[in-house]
C-alpha cells in the first residue's frame, strides 16, 4: 500500500500548485510575453499595502489587483522598470518596495545589524581581556616568607598525609 | 566597577522600553503619506448623483484649511467617523470634501441620504485611480489640505474627536492666525 501514498499526495498537491500559480493572473495579461514577464517581476517586488508582507503578485486584495493593472499599463506605455517603481514610490513611499533602497533614511536599517554585531564583538573583547588580566593578576601574587617556608616544609616532608 | 552587575539589567530595560513603546504607540499598518507638503494630485470627478457639483484638484485650494475624506458606502469604519463629521458640519468648524472611493453612484447616494451629507462637494472615484494617485490604501482616510491646495497630513482610519483635536485643530489654528 505504501507505494500509493506518494501518488495520492501528488494527486492532492499537483492541482493545488496549478491553481495557486494561475489564480493570481485571472485578470487580463499583456499580449507581449516579455512585457508580461517584466510586469510579473516588478509586481513580485512591490509590497501589497493591505496585506503588508505579501507582494502584489501574491495578494488577492483589491488594491493589489489595481496595482498589478497599473504596473501592466505603465509597461505597455513603454516605461522602464525603474520608472514604474518610481511611479509607485511617489504615491506610497519606499515602503512599497519589498527590497528597501540604500539611502540616508534607511542607513540604520542596512547597517544596524553590522553595527550591533561590531558592538557585541567589542563588548566580548573587552570582557575577555579584563578576565585574562584578572587571572594573570592572581598568578603574580607573591607568597609571603612564612608561606614560602611552610610550602617547602610540606613539599620536602616524607610523611604522606601529615598536615602542618 | 561595583555596579557592573547592572549592565545586563539596564540593557534589558532598554530593550523592554523600546518594545513597550512600539507595541502600544506605533501602528505598523499605518504608512504615513508620501505627499506631505506636495500639491494634491490632479483629478476631476463627477459628483455622487444629487450631491453638489463634482470635485477637482482646483476645488481643494480654497484659501483655508479643508479636509478631504475618502469614504465608501461599503466601508464599515466610515460609520464610526460619520457622526463626528456631521457635527463638524453643523458647527461649521471646517469644510469637508468627500472622495467616494470604488463605490457605485446608487449605493453612495443612498448612503448619504440615509446617514446625512457632511460634504461640501463630492467626487466619485469609481475605479479607484484617483485614490491611488493620493496613495490611498484603505478606507477611510482623511487628508488635511492647506489653503493653497497642498497636502499637510493624512489620517488613516476613522477620525476621532481626540485625533481631530491633536492633529487637525492645530493646523486649522495655524492657518487662521
Amino acid at each position: 500500500m505504501s507505494f500509493l501514498r506518494p501518488v495520492m499526495l501528488a494527486m492532492v498537491l499537483v492541482p493545488l500548485i496549478v491553481i495557486s500559480a494561475s489564480a493570481v493572473f485571472i485578470e487580463k495579461k499583456l499580449e507581449d510575453p516579455a512585457q508580461e514577464a517584466r510586469a510579473r517581476d516588478i509586481s513580485g517586488e512591490i509590497r501589497c499595502l493591505v496585506c503588508q508582507n505579501q507582494s502584489i503578485l501574491d495578494s488577492n486584495a483589491d488594491l493589489a489587483k489595481d496595482l498589478r493593472q497599473i504596473v501592466r499599463e505603465r509597461i505597455a506605455f513603454g516605461e522602464t522598470d525603474d520608472e514604474v517603481r518610481a511611479f509607485l514610490v511617489a504615491r506610497f513611499g519606499d515602503w512599497v518596495l519589498l527590497d528597501p533602497p540604500f539611502k540616508m533614511t534607511t542607513l540604520f536599517l542596512w547597517l544596524g545589524p553590522a553595527l550591533i554585531f561590531l558592538l557585541g564583538a567589542f563588548a566580548m573583547l573587552v570582557f575577555l581581556r579584563s578576565r585574562n588580566r584578572e587571572v594573570d593578576g592572581e598568578k603574580s601574587i607573591k607568597l609571603s616568607a612564612e608561606e614560602e617556608t611552610k610550602i617547602n616544609e610540606l613539599l620536602n616532608s616524607d610523611e604522606p598525609g601529615k598536615n602542618a | 566597577m561595583r555596579f557592573r552587575f547592572l549592565i545586563p539589567v539596564l540593557t534589558f530595560s532598554g530593550i523592554a522600553a523600546v518594545m513597550w513603546y512600539a507595541l502600544f504607540n506605533l501602528n505598523p499598518t499605518e504608512i504615513p503619506t508620501e505627499l506631505v507638503s506636495k500639491p494634491a494630485p490632479e483629478f476631476a470627478l463627477e459628483p455622487v448623483p444629487g450631491y453638489g457639483p463634482g470635485l477637482a484638484q482646483t476645488d481643494l485650494a480654497t484659501g483655508k484649511v479643508v479636509l478631504l475624506n475618502v469614504f465608501a458606502s461599503w466601508c464599515v469604519a466610515c460609520m464610526a467617523e460619520h457622526p463626528f463629521f456631521m457635527e463638524l458640519k453643523t458647527q461649521d468648524t471646517v469644510d469637508i470634501y468627500g472622495l467616494n472611493y470604488k463605490d457605485t453612484p446608487e449605493a453612495a447616494a443612498q448612503w448619504l441620504a440615509r446617514h446625512g451629507n457632511p460634504y461640501k462637494r463630492t467626487g466619485m472615484d469609481l475605479k479607484g485611480r484617483v485614490g491611488i494617485d493620493f496613495g490611498v490604501y484603505g478606507v477611510p482616510e482623511t487628508f488635511i489640505i492647506s489653503p493653497d491646495g497642498k497636502i499637510l497630513d493624512k489620517i488613516i482610519g476613522p477620525v476621532s474627536r481626540d485625533m481631530f483635536e491633536s492633529r487637525i485643530l492645530p493646523l486649522l489654528n495655524e492657518a487662521g492666525s
